[in-house]
C-alpha cells in the first residue's frame, strides 16, 4: 500500500480537562474518501481540524502528505497550500467579491501572477457552476452558492486533500445537493476527503470508508455497505437509528 | 448693565489673522496626532488580539499607561519631561522649530492612540474567529491574515466610534495651549486679551471648531457609506 495521505498515530487532544481526541489511530490513503460521522461532541470536527492544525494536540502523531505536523518546526503554511478546508459556516471573506476571495491565497501566498489567477479562479467558479456570480459579495449570494465560492476558493491552491467540515449543515434543504455534486465530483476526479457530514445518503454513494466516532474515540470503522447494513457497535446502531429513522 | 456686542473686533487689527494662524495650528497638530494616534491604535488594537501573550501585554500595557493618565498631564510631560532626555543636538533643534508643537502633538497621539486601540480591538474581536481561521486554512501568515482581511473588516465595523474618537482628538488639542501651542483657542483667548471682547472672541472659536467637527463628522458619514461591507454593516439612515 502507497504511503498514506493522511495518519494520526495515538493523538489525543484536550480542551482544558476536557479529553476530546482519545488514542485516535487512523490512516486515509491518497484518493480515498473518508466520512466521518457521530453523535454531537463526538470530537468529529476536531478530528479533521487537527490535520490542517487549526488545532494543535496534546500527544501523539499526525503525518500528512509525508511531513509531521505536530512536531515543533512543522512548516504549517505549506501544509495548508496543501491541505484546503471547507466549513460548516462558508467563511468567505465579506468584503470581497467571489472571485476575490478565489484570488486571495494563489495572489498573497503562491505569489502567482494576477492575469494567470483569475483565469484559474474562473475556471474553478465555472466547475461549481457559478461563473456568472464572480463580481458578487457573499452577502449577495445564496448559502449555497456561498459554500461553493468557499470550495472554489480551497480549489485554488490545487491542494492534494480536502477537508469538510459540515459543509451542508447551515444550509437549507434545497441548497444541500448543489453543494454535494460539487463534492462528488471532486470525489470522482480522485481527491483525497475526509469529510464530517449527516448526510448518509452522500456517505453511502462517495465514500470509500465510514469513521464513526463517540466520546472521542473511534469506535467503528467500515466500508459504506458494511457499516449501514450491519454496524458492530451498539452506540453506531443507536445513531443510525436516529438519523435514518425519517 | 447691558452688554454691546462688537463683532468687529474679530476682523479688526490683528483678530483675522490670528485666528487663521490658530485655525491652522490647530488643524496642522490635529492631523499630525491623528496619523500617529491611528498608526499606534491599529498596531497595538491588533497585537492585542494575536496569538502571542508577550506581544498582547506589550500592547495593553501601552493602552492603559497612556489612557490613564490625564491629557494635560502628558502635555506637561512630553514638553518638560522629554527634551531634557534627548541628546543636546536634538535639543537645539527642537527649540528652533517649534518644541511645544511637537511636544504637544506628541502627547495628544499617543494618548488617542492608546484609545483608538480599544476602538480597533473592539471591532476586530466583533469578527467571527472563524474569518481568521478561514484566512490561515488557505495559507495566510498571521500577518497577511491580519493585514488582508481582519483590519480591512474591523476598520470598516469601527468607523463611528472612530469618528467620535478622531472628534475628541481634535477637541482635546485645544489643551496644547497649556504649553503655550499657538492653536485656535489660545488665539481666542490672545483676542480676548487684547480687546478685552471675551463673548465675541469665545464665540468665533466655538463657531469654528463646531464647523469644523461637523464637516469631519459629515466625512465621515460619506466615507463609512462608500467602504459599507454588503450584508455586514446596516444602511446608514436608509428605507
Amino acid at each position: 500500500m502507497a504511503e498514506p495521505a493522511i495518519a494520526f498515530r495515538l493523538v489525543n487532544k484536550f480542551f482544558g480537562r476536557l479529553h476530546v481526541l482519545k488514542d485516535i489511530d487512523l490512516t486515509v490513503a491518497p484518493g480515498e474518501v473518508v466520512v466521518v460521522c457521530g453523535p454531537s461532541g463526538s470530537g468529529k470536527s476536531t478530528l479533521i481540524r487537527c490535520v490542517n492544525a487549526l488545532e494543535r494536540v496534546q500527544s501523539g502523531e499526525i503525518v500528512v502528505l509525508g511531513e509531521s505536523v505536530t512536531s515543533a518546526g512543522a512548516n504549517l503554511t505549506r501544509l495548508r497550500t496543501q491541505v484546503g478546508m471547507v466549513f460548516q459556516s462558508f467563511n468567505l471573506f465579506p468584503h470581497m467579491t467571489a472571485l476575490q476571495n478565489i484570488m486571495l491565497a494563489p495572489l498573497k501566498v503562491r505569489r502567482l501572477a494576477r492575469a494567470e489567477v483569475e483565469k484559474t479562479a474562473r475556471a474553478l467558479l465555472e466547475r461549481v457552476g457559478i461563473p456568472d456570480k464572480a463580481d458578487n459579495y457573499p452577502a449577495n449570494l445564496s448559502g449555497g452558492q456561498q459554500q461553493r465560492v468557499a470550495i472554489a476558493r480551497a480549489l485554488a491552491m490545487h491542494p492534494k486533500i480536502m477537508l469538510f467540515d459540515e459543509p451542508t449543515s447551515a444550509l437549507d434543504p434545497e441548497m444541500i445537493n448543489e453543494v454535494l455534486e460539487v463534492m462528488t465530483d471532486l470525489a470522482r476526479d480522485g481527491m483525497t476527503m475526509m469529510v464530517v457530514t449527516h448526510e448518509m445518503g452522500f456517505a453511502r454513494r462517495v465514500a470509500r470508508r465510514i469513521v464513526f466516532m463517540d466520546g472521542g474515540v473511534v469506535v467503528e470503522e467500515a466500508a459504506p455497505e458494511a457499516f449501514f447494513a450491519s454496524p458492530t457497535s451498539d452506540r453506531a446502531r443507536q445513531f443510525l437509528s436516529k438519523i435514518l429513522s425519517h | 448693565m447691558r452688554y454691546e456686542f462688537n463683532w468687529s473686533v474679530l476682523w479688526s487689527g490683528q483678530s483675522g489673522s490670528w485666528l487663521l494662524q490658530g485655525l491652522l495650528t490647530t488643524l496642522e497638530i490635529s492631523a499630525l496626532a491623528w496619523l500617529l494616534a491611528a498608526a499606534l491604535g491599529i498596531l497595538s488594537g491588533a497585537l492585542r488580539t494575536v496569538p502571542w501573550p508577550p506581544l498582547r501585554a506589550a500592547a495593553a500595557f501601552y493602552v492603559e499607561f497612556f489612557r490613564n493618565v490625564p491629557l494635560l498631564v502628558w502635555m506637561f510631560f512630553w514638553y518638560f519631561g522629554v527634551p531634557p532626555l534627548l541628546p543636546g543636538a536634538v535639543q537645539d533643534w527642537l527649540f528652533n522649530h517649534g518644541a511645544e508643537f511637537w511636544a504637544g502633538m506628541f502627547a495628544l497621539g499617543v494618548y488617542h492612540g492608546a484609545r483608538m486601540s480599544e476602538v480597533i480591538r473592539s471591532g476586530i474581536q466583533s469578527i467571527p474567529r472563524t474569518q481568521f481561521e478561514a484566512s490561515q486554512a488557505i495559507g495566510l501568515s498571521v500577518w497577511q491574515a491580519y493585514r488582508l482581511v481582519i483590519l480591512p473588516i474591523a476598520i470598516r465595523l469601527i468607523v463611528p466610534p472612530a469618528t467620535n474618537e478622531s472628534l475628541n482628538l481634535l477637541k482635546n488639542s485645544s489643551v496644547a495651549l497649556t504649553i503655550s501651542v499657538a492653536e485656535l483657542t489660545f488665539q481666542t483667548r490672545q483676542i480676548e486679551t487684547y480687546t478685552a471682547r471675551a463673548i465675541e472672541a469665545l464665540t468665533a472659536g466655538t463657531l469654528i471648531y463646531l464647523v469644523l467637527c461637523v464637516s469631519i463628522a459629515a466625512v465621515m458619514t460619506r466615507l463609512e457609506r462608500r467602504f459599507a461591507i454588503p450584508g455586514l454593516i446596516a444602511r446608514v439612515g436608509a428605507g
